[in-house]
């Protein structure tokens, strides 16, 4: 069966989404628990994968039995077997708290939006295990049709967002897309080991050079890289709680993933970053996305909006950190997909549970909330320590390996902006937790005080304490173990030219 | 913003200039693009899947795949306008318009009052007025049958002829919107419910996807229809050639339900009471 | 010149995809009614599909349909007889993906307008911003 794992990886939670849309209609309380059960699944089975990687190296799966340039196949290594395991763990982990908010906000449409939310997971895992440059793009746009659908569910300015963030996605998600269709006309193929085989006597051509920029200017749009981010923060921020805290984790993560197999394995570490040499400059526009992104978050006076510039400022972390082009630089870049996604989920779960119990997540509701709420704010404490990178938290050590990778690379700009976006962090969130901590109850920033003096603010019921918590723990944990992951997996997944 | 788009215009124009000047000259046989993967397309197909047209085989075979994920961006595109537009909460429109059909007398009920009307003989109208022409019901009626079959045939004879799962599905699709277009929504809505247009859309996905995993079940890879022909007469080519079959089926379901869904969702804004 | 006519004649079909993209994104960026940016994402989606099917074309060759399959002496097929069917199922996909997000972005706008009773972009904003 285990031969099987790269499929089955994909196929449970597609094959399980039809039957929660039926179930939607037939038995609406079936939809949460097949949910949970697919994602469940196909969690195991990207655990598996990983163990099977990091025991008998890389593994590939012909769908429909045809050989690679024939057909689709999944190649599975190192640097995937990691980001799919993190995937399907931030998906599982954010369905068991999204039911509560679910049952409060729109208990009447569960079913279609466990569908989406499958769905969206299923595109995120093929995108990251599939080997066809195509393939990859057919899963991007299930991805992104079902994000649309689930941001434009959020109250005021989220259809509006939503809909910015649908013609941004369509313009990359094209680009990317010309981009494959380039590399087809001088190639003649789809598979990305093939393409890598027969690029190198192409080199000069224009077309490759074109269809490198345009691809990774489509990707960056995707993922919201610095200047391209525009769309970014509101889809964000007016998005349902749990739907923020599954699509801010994820989406920009797995695009830099994207990013990073289409340099390593399409077009290879020696044309990027030898012939066409562009590296210097995406590390100053990285610089600049950490330098902006880090700035823009200290004018919000609303955490989760700030939340999201903090989201722009470390997609500049791990775009950079990847274009240094040394091995500590990649080491924190990919250690730093891991960590980022699930401090990410932590921050946003955390929000979205004072979301659901104060309505906003305002300043002028934060007073009083370590009372209210300990929990909550404790698990934020430690994911914001470790946005900051404090050790042991897991932010320290991705950070500690940016830092090398730019000492190593002498790149100071790059190191300049890391410790600069680090005290930032210190600054936003220490106001954060003055607020919280040493302001009574809605005394001076109160003006919901009226109402919310008589209602005492509970804390959030254990269905939301639980997940945000063994995220918070897995921040710890994860931290811990940094040496194993880097010892036993992202070690093999370094391009060999990396030094 | 006028400026501003001016310049990404002709910034991006100029890149994909630059880059058309070093393509391959315009219909050339010998491109890579014809030389590497796609000769062993139209030589094999017969030999390998038993399927004359090279589209169908490569769709729902070489790349069944791709196809599978694609039919799951219409389903996804299906319960995504669902989720956003239906109304669940039925507030009573402020009044009602109905007609008898033998005298066409037109008479309102005001107040969203609920009246029994014996709906065979009294016919429910739109709050807004809409076209509704004789000659074009007649005709419709009459047309739409026939387009249906002709989309039966062209899910059936995809292996043949141009033609397979997406374009039946659309033609069959289509011809329920015409139905709604030509008479309105309820008379459709009469033909194929919503909960109908709902569960086709899933199941078809599923008959493609089931497909797949029955081969994985028998023991081969995800999609490989050579394990059907443990189930089927004539061996592992003409098993291809009868899972493409099956896979189209599945996509001409999923396109048919996903279409009309999608239509009554965006035509009656999500109201499912009137509309085109 | 002579040199010059013969690439902007010898490469239409790609000169066209490009104007029809560029005008595609131009209404995307520069229009203001919503409407009006998502059939200029249509267009942009449109001309992809021009220019894979561009590249899949062969001089004097057919749709790639084996002719007389059937036949009990059925000749070797050549690939230089048949065009490309490669592109024409990619862009099936393509073609897919752009009806859905036109399905998903429709259904967004009426949800827009719902809320602002306008798709004009800058009667929305002026709405966000004097509420």
């Amino acid at each position: 069966m285990s031969e099987h794992y790269p499929a089955l990886l994909v196929i449970l939670p597609l094959l399980a989404s039809f039957f929660i849309s039926a179930a939607g209609w037939l038995r609406p309380a079936c939809c949460f628990p097949l949910a949970v059960a697919a994602l469940g699944a196909s969690l195991l089975v990207s655990l598996g994968l990983l163990s099977i990687v990091i025991g008998g190296g890389p593994v590939s799966y012909r769908l429909g039995g045809w050989a690679p340039p024939w057909g689709i196949c999944y190649q599975v290594d190192h640097l995937n077997a990691l980001v799919l395991a993190v995937v399907s763990v931030v998906g599982f982990i954010n369905l068991t708290a999204a039911r509560t908010h679910v049952k409060k906000d729109f208990p009447e449409r569960a079913g279609p939006f466990y569908t989406l939310y499958v769905l969206f997971v299923t595109g995120l895992l093929g995108m990251v295990v599939t080997g066809d440059a195509f393939n990859l793009y057919v899963l991007l746009e299930i991805a992104a049709i079902t994000g649309y659908a689930l941001i434009a569910m959020g109250k005021g300015r989220a259809p509006l967002s939503s809909l910015n963030y649908i013609f941004m996605g369509t313009i990359g998600a094209c680009f990317y897309l010309l981009g494959v269709g380039y590399l087809y006309i001088v190639t003649g193929s789809l598979n990305m080991e093939d393409i890598a085989r027969l690029l190198p006597p192409l080199h000069g051509s224009k077309v490759v050079t074109v269809a490198f920029v345009i691809m990774m200017v489509g990707i960056w749009l995707k993922m919201g890289f610095f200047p391209l981010h525009a769309w970014l923060p509101n889809a964000y921020t007016y998005a349902p709680s749990p739907v923020s805290s599954l699509v801010a984790p994820l989406m920009t993560k797995v695009m830099v993933y994207v990013m990073i197999r289409m340099v390593v394995t399409v077009f290879t570490v020696d044309y990027a970053f030898g012939v066409l040499g562009l590296n210097e400059a995406v590390v100053w526009l990285a610089v600049i996305a950490i330098v902006a992104g880090s700035v823009l978050a200290l004018a919000e006076k609303d955490v989760k909006r700030m939340l999201t510039f903090i989201v722009v400022a470390e997609v500049g972390y791990m775009v950079g950190g990847f274009w240094l082009g040394n091995r500590p630089g990649f080491t924190g870049a990919v250690l730093h997909i891991v960590n980022d996604a699930l401090m990410t989920l932590c921050l946003f779960l955390a929000v979205g549970n004072i979301v659901y119990a104060k309505g906003n997540s305002r300043w002028e509701s934060l007073p009083g909330l370590f009372r209210t709420m300990p929990w909550t704010m404790g698990a934020l404490v430690v994911g914001a320590l470790s946005i900051i990178g404090v050790p042991p938290t897991c932010g320290f050590f991705s950070k500690w390996y940016l830092l090398l990778g730019a000492i190593q690379g002498g790149h100071y700009g790059f190191l300049a902006a890391l410790l600069f976006s680090s005290l930032v962090s210190v600054v936003l969130f220490f106001r954060i937790f003055e607020m919280g901590y040493f302001e009574p109850l809605g005394a001076p920033h109160g003006p919901t005080h009226g109402q919310d003096g008589t209602t005492t603010v509970r804390e959030a019921p254990l269905g939301m304490l639980a997940p945000l918590w063994i995220t918070a723990l897995g921040l710890i944990l994860v931290g811990l173990y940094t040496g194993q992951i880097v010892g036993r997996v992202i070690r093999h997944a370094v391009p060999a030219m990396m030094f | 913003m006028k400026t501003l788009g001016l310049i990404i215009v002709v910034l991006v124009g100029a890149v994909l200039v630059y880059a058309t000047v070093d393509f391959p000259p315009f219909g050339d046989p010998a491109s890579p693009a014809s030389l590497h993967v796609s000769p062993r397309y139209i030589e094999k197909t017969v030999e390998e899947t038993a399927v004359p047209n090279a589209v169908t085989s490569v769709l729902a075979d070489y790349r069944g795949f791709d196809t599978m994920f694609e039919t799951t961006v219409i389903f996804s595109a299906g319960v995504a306008c669902f989720l956003l537009l239906r109304v669940s909460r039925r507030r009573p429109p402020a009044s009602r318009q109905y007609r008898h059909r033998l005298t066409g007398l037109t008479f309102r009920v005001k107040d969203g009052r609920e009246i029994s009307l014996p709906l065979r003989d009294f016919e429910p109208l739109d709050s807004i007025w809409t076209p509704h022409d004789f000659i074009i019901e007649k005709v419709c009626r009459y047309l739409i049958p026939f387009i249906q079959l002709f989309g039966l045939y062209v899910i059936a004879h995809g292996h043949e002829s141009p033609g397979g799962g997406f374009q039946g599905g659309v033609i069959l699709g289509a011809s329920i919107i015409l139905l709604s277009v030509s008479h309105n929504l309820r008379t459709a809505l009469q033909r194929m419910g919503e909960k109908a247009s709902a569960l086709f859309s899933p199941f078809g996905v599923l008959i493609y996807a089931g497909t797949g995993a029955l081969c994985l079940v028998l023991g081969y890879n995800f999609l490989d229809y050579q394990a059907l022909a443990a189930l089927l007469p004539g061996g592992p080519i003409m098993a291809r050639s009868h899972g493409i079959f099956l896979v189209e089926v599945g996509v001409g379901m999923a396109v048919m339900g996903t279409m009309v869904w999608i239509f009554k969702n965006l035509a009656s804004l999500g109201r499912y009471d009137e509309g085109l | 010149m002579e040199e010059f006519l013969r690439l902007i004649i010898g490469k239409y079909n790609y000169w066209i995809y490009i104007t029809l993209m560029m005008i595609g994104l131009y209404a995307m960026i520069a229009k203001n009614n919503l409407v009006k940016k998502i059939v200029g994402m249509n267009i942009f989606q449109t001309a992809i599909i021009l220019f894979y099917i561009s590249t899949g074309v062969k001089k004097g060759a057919t749709i790639p349909i084996i002719e007389h399959s059937h036949d009990a002496a059925h000749q070797a097929v050549r690939a230089a007889d048949y065009i490309n069917p490669l592109p024409h199922v990619l862009m099936l996909t393509a073609i897919v993906v752009s009806v859905a997000t036109l399905g998903v972005a429709l259904a967004v706008a009426i949800k827009v307008y719902h809320r602002y009773l306008t798709l004009e972009e800058d009667e929305i904003l002026k709405q966000i911003r004097e509420p």
